[in-house]
């Protein structure tokens, strides 16, 4: 038995491959193997005699057994590391280029104003960027001679011989939404109004496009002093920051009454913009309660509600919260640009992950 | 509007400072856009003597002066021929940042003379325009700072001049009175009376005549005539403050109706009644009629513009501005000054139509006060006869004050229940009176002055106005505890068909909702219903009809850059005609230049229309575009004509295209191609009709899937998706996908063929498949694809 032993695990352990160590393995537990061999014996053994070498039988087949899986994994692992040894990879090769693509600032903002006006209560209203005059004039109090609708800049579509309508206009802001929002809707009614807008302007701050957000908001009972604290709460959020300190100016649009320009708190220190602290004022967007004359061309009875608009730049907000220098170069579409100022597909803005 | 500080207290007895005066000028909605202060910039010019001039060794023009100064005596080299002993000047040390010439003095040596110094001009201060010598002052100590002795001793130099931008609303604000009425009523000083005036008329004026056909046009039009003035210069105050204004001092008799302009709102004009032929007649211009205007030019006007005639034709453009030919001159001795009221529409509109701005155009247009005109035209004649003399006439209407008077109510609680204001009610009425309104119980009169004010709101306006905004305290608006979803689904799927091309690699750009005429026609635009009227420009002329003529251009900029692999999108609006709503949503991806670039790891391959259908196929299932959708061959001429296709939802409805860009277009664009590229219309995908969230069961079977490889030689233009959906055709219940997994031409094929290989997945559902079950349904979907192509099986 102690013969048998030796000379199985010697065998086991001088295997130099795996195919050796499979022969072993058969010269001693395959089906006609030495050991196996022996354990057939057993059955013609007297039952005394089979008492006594049984046991140590099996031991043997066990230990050679396990002496084989321990002398296989040794083997496999040395070939594994032989095969390591001789893999090697320049990793400082460039990967597979993989393109990034990039969201447009604009559609970021818009998605940042979206959510925190969604938190606030308001549904997103859109409506045609060619508009009638009623719709972006006549029904927000600006009337056809009134200086005011000079003063837009408006883009005016051509109109082909013998049709005498009044020509349509590019909307020259988002308001018209407002309308087409009140008169679909009815009161109470919360909207925000994101898109594009035209005016007949180019230079270094002038782009003839860019893009507005305006607020509505309608009801029994609503103030100017609800507008105030939307606003604080939305440029809270918006600009990351835990307080705002914004100035109502008095000032004048045809479709709010009490109309103001409102200025927050600013300081430009090292060129950088930082809100909430400083002495310089950044006006930053217009705003009002809403005309009664503009609630009736929407079909909303003024005597029983009231309510407040507000309209800004998305354009303009992108490029404070964001450092962007140039409007024009927004509609460039200078990959650089695109690259640099452009946010990564999954960047989503959430009021959980930030705006 | 400009106005000065001095020109202000006229008006307003007032000891705030300028700082003080601006901030509630803002506030009240008359918003300051600069403020220039005269003396800041004169602060660091001191007063010094000449003590001596010599002859400057090297040049005959200068000379070399020895100056007393604060810093003690000083050798300065002056040119002015004015330079000489004994005469007090103003000096700018070595150091000093002179405005005029915009340069910073330094110790210098001119033609080998040491100078320390400088001494100015008017000019160089930026005083006026004086530059024939240096200023030389009868007064003033060595030392002594120039503004201090400006301000003791010419104090119009250095008023502090504030420029405000008036809001449409508020023509009474283009006056200094209607300013300062607003500063009093916010309690920055009271508001002065206008000083008592008679005007003693002695003879009759001239009578006007209103043609009837006016219409309203000219509701009053009031004259005096006056003989004997002598026209000449303003007095230094006047021509200092129109100065200050940026207004140019031209003559008393002009001088003084621009002055009443700005000070009270009342344009007005003056007619040299010498060289006027006959009685004025104020009427409707006949066509062809010219009038020689002030500015220099000449007008032809067209019927329905509003003159003011003589027996000889149009001496005036009403409201906007006089006639050469008979406006005053130096020599003018017998003037007749015209107050006049006039419809604002209709000057607003010659004037828009004449391109002609005018300080006088800019009021009329807004709206004058119009119960002041006859007492603006006595108060600048009793100005012309204080300084210019002359006998005046009875004052001559033609026409009545219109009657404007109205109220609305005033309720004080509004203040609260719509701004969100608290002031009581007495003080809210204190504000109203001041501005001008008279109040009786509930009711608010308004002023004359005011046409803005149209209603109830209004009043509340007035008053939350002057109370100051800047009192307001924010109050919470209720708001959902937990926001619901806003946006819609066809905004949400817009905001996910957005995040998926930026995943895909694309950059977003946004371009210009308008293009250039051939780029639109090109892409089937550039019709007149889409054409602006008004462009800006010629390549933002016509409403884009796609988004790809942007996004090419784009291309076209990025490639002159050096970039040449580009992926851009846009997801946003195109025109399908000119009226409101015919736009709609469209998203387009364009892919240009290589898919891979040159590399280690494989080479270069340009994009191709696969490389654009995988794309879109992505972004079709984000939208959960429907699985079956049809394609086509049939899409627009842009792309190439042989490698596109159209995606159909049933046998109308277009969802996408997709291929490579017809070269032509590209050509045109200047785009270097090959370009790839797709336009899918989201809202050509139907929302899903079910509004659960829940999903269907997922259905598996545990027994094993077979696959098996099917080659085909086939036409070389038989379309794959036909083999395709053939084989799915053998056995609809068994075959769970079919895949083409390869496909070649040339080699051993004959021309004109080609082989295309499936793999099919058959998957049972009760019972595993027994060979014969195998080979029974491969016989079939061979025998189906070769009926319904032609392919025979490879061997």
């Amino acid at each position: 038995m102690d013969e048998l032993r030796d000379k199985y695990l010697g065998a086991v352990a001088s295997a130099s491959d795996e195919a050796a160590l499979e022969e072993v393995r058969l010269a001693a537990l395959g089906k006609k193997g030495e050991i196996a061999l022996r354990m057939r014996e057993l059955g013609t053994m007297p039952p005394d005699q089979r008492m006594a070498t049984a046991p140590a039988l099996n031991a043997l087949r066990d230990e050679v057994a396990a002496a084989v899986a321990a002398r296989k994994a040794a083997l496999q692992d040395a070939a594994l590391d032989e095969r390591l040894r001789a893999e090697w990879l320049d990793v400082s090769l460039p990967p597979r280029p993989r393109r990034a693509g990039t969201i447009h600032p604009i559609t970021q903002v818009t998605d940042e104003v979206t959510q925190i006006f969604a938190a606030l209560g308001y549904a997103v209203a859109e409506g045609p960027q060619v508009e009638d005059d009623w719709h972006n004039f006549d029904a927000l109090n600006i009337a056809p001679e009134h200086p005011a609708r000079q003063e837009h800049d408006t883009f005016y579509m051509a109109r082909s011989e013998g049709d005498n309508r009044p020509p349509h206009v590019l909307r020259t802001h988002t308001s018209p939404v407002q309308i087409r929002a009140m008169m679909g809707q009815g009161a109470p009614l919360r909207v925000i109004c994101p898109g594009r807008v035209f005016r007949a302007d180019y230079d270094q701050t002038h782009s003839p496009m860019f893009h507005q957000v305006e607020g509505l908001a309608i009801d029994r009972a609503i103030t100017m002093a609800n507008l105030k604290w939307t606003l604080e709460e939305f440029l809270k959020a918006f600009f990351e920051v835990p307080t705002v300190d914004l100035r109502f100016r008095a000032s004048h649009f045809p479709f709010t009454e009490p109309s103001a320009e409102v200025d927050i708190r600013c300081s430009w220190e090292g060129g950088t913009l930082k809100l909430g602290e400083g002495d310089s004022w950044l006006e930053i967007l217009g705003s009002g309660m809403v005309h009664p004359k503009v609630l009736t061309a929407g079909g909303i009875d003024p005597t029983e509600w009231q309510g407040f608009a507000f309209g800004m730049g998305i354009d303009r907000l992108a490029m404070l919260k964001y450092g962007i220098p140039d409007l024009r170069a927004f509609f460039e579409s200078d990959l650089r640009w695109l690259r640099h100022y452009g946010f990564g597909a999954l960047e989503v803005p959430t009021l959980a992950g930030g705006v | 509007m400009k106005l000065t500080l001095s020109w202000l207290r006229d008006h307003l007895d007032t000891t705030a400072t300028v700082p003080e005066l601006a901030s509630a000028l803002t506030d009240l909605g008359l918003e300051v856009e600069s403020i220039r202060d005269p003396a800041s910039a004169l602060k660091p010019f001191t007063i010094a003597k000449v003590l001596d001039a010599q002859p400057h060794p090297n040049a005959d023009k200068l000379r070399v002066c020895r100056v007393e100064t604060a810093q003690g005596i000083q050798q300065i080299v002056c040119g002015a021929p004015n330079a000489r002993a004994g005469i007090t000047v103003v000096l700018a040390s070595p150091g000093t940042y002179v405005p005029g010439i915009d340069t910073t003095i330094g110790v210098g040596t001119i033609r080998g003379v040491e100078s320390f110094g400088m001494m100015a001009s008017e000019r160089e201060l930026e005083l006026s325009d004086e530059h024939n010598g240096i200023i030389e002052l009868p007064s003033g100590e060595v030392g002594q700072s120039f503004a201090d002795w400006l301000a003791t001793h010419d104090p119009a130099r250095v008023d502090p001049v504030i420029e405000i931008k008036i809001t449409p609303n508020r023509p009474d604000a283009l006056g200094l009175r209607g300013i300062a009425r607003d500063l009093a009523a916010r309690g920055l000083g009271t508001l002065k009376p206008l000083p008592e005036i008679t005007v003693q008329g002695t003879f009759d004026t001239p009578p006007v005549t209103l043609d009837p056909s006016l219409d309203g046009g000219c509701p009053l039009f009031a004259t005096r005539l006056i003989r004997g003035v002598r026209n000449g210069p303003s007095p230094d105050w006047l021509q200092a403050r129109l100065r200050a204004i940026g207004l140019r001092p031209i003559s008393l008799l002009v001088d003084v109706t621009n002055f009443f302009t700005f000070d009270l709102n009342r344009p007005l004009h003056v007619f040299d009644a010498d060289r006027l032929a006959g009685n004025l007649t104020v009427r409707p211009a006949r066509d062809g009629e010219t009038l020689q205007a002030l500015d220099g030019k000449t007008y032809t006007l067209t019927p329905g513009q509003m003159v003011i005639a003589d027996a000889t034709g149009p001496q005036s453009l009403a409201g906007i501005m006089g006639g050469e030919p008979t406006g005053v001159t130096d020599a003018t001795t017998n003037v007749l000054v015209e107050s006049a009221l006039w419809d604002p529409i209709r000057v607003a509109a010659t004037g828009r139509a004449q391109k002609i701005t005018s300080d006088a155009r800019y009021r009329f247009e807004r709206g004058v006060d119009p119960a002041f005109a006859e007492e603006g035209l006595d108060r600048a004649v009793a100005m012309i006869l204080h300084h210019a003399g002359g006998e005046p006439s009875h004052r001559a209407t033609a026409g009545t004050v219109p009657d404007t008077a109205r109220a609305y109510r005033f309720d004080p609680d509004r203040l609260k229940s719509l701004v969100g204001l608290d002031l009581p009610a007495d003080d809210q009425r204190r504000i109203l009176e001041d501005l001008g309104f008279r109040v009786e119980s509930d009711r608010a009169h308004v002023p004359s002055w005011r046409p803005d004010i149209q209603g109830d709101a209004d009043i509340v306006e007035e008053v939350a106005r002057v109370a100051s905004l800047t009192r307001l305290q924010g109050v919470p608006l209720a708001s959902p505890a937990i926001p619901r979803p806003v946006l819609t689904p066809a905004q949400a799927r817009l905001n996910r068909a957005r995040r998926t091309m930026a995943s895909l690699g694309y950059n977003e750009c946004v371009t210009y909702a308008f293009i250039d005429r051939p780029a639109a026609t090109l892409f089937g635009g550039g019709d007149d219903a889409r054409r602006i009227g008004n462009p800006i420009a010629s390549d933002l002329s016509d409403l884009r009809p796609s988004l790809l003529p942007g996004l090419l251009r784009a291309a076209a900029r990025n490639q002159a850059r050096g970039f040449q692999d580009l992926a851009l999108f846009e997801a946003s609006e195109s025109f399908t005609g000119g009226e409101p709503g015919q736009q709609r949503a469209e998203v387009t991806g364009l892919l240009i230049g290589r898919a891979q670039s040159k590399g280690v790891h494989a080479p270069a391959r340009a994009q191709d229309a696969f490389d654009a259908k995988a794309d879109l196929d992505a972004l079709l299932a984000t939208l959960n575009a429907p699985q079956k959708l049809q394609l086509r061959r049939d899409g627009a001429p842009w792309w190439h004509p042989g490698r596109h296709g159209v995606l159909t939802l049933g046998p109308k409805t277009v969802v996408a295209e997709f291929g490579e860009i017809h070269p032509r277009i590209l050509k045109a664009l200047d785009v270097k191609g090959p370009a790839v590229a797709f336009t899918l219309w989201p809202d050509a995908i139907p929302q899903p009709r079910s509004t659960t969230r829940a999903r269907p069961r997922l259905e598996t079977s545990d027994l094993q899937a077979v696959e098996r490889d099917f080659a085909f030689v086939v036409d070389a233009r038989t379309e794959s998706q036909a083999l395709v959906q053939a084989a799915q055709g053998a056995d609809k219940a068994l075959i769970a996908e079919v895949r083409v997994f390869d496909a070649f031409q040339g080699g051993t094929l004959p021309e004109g063929q080609k082989s295309l290989a499936l793999t099919v997945r058959l998957q049972p559902k009760t019972a595993t498949l027994t060979d014969a079950e195998i080979e029974q349904t491969s016989a079939k979907i061979i025998d189906k694809v070769s009926k319904a192509t032609g392919a025979t099986l490879r061997t």
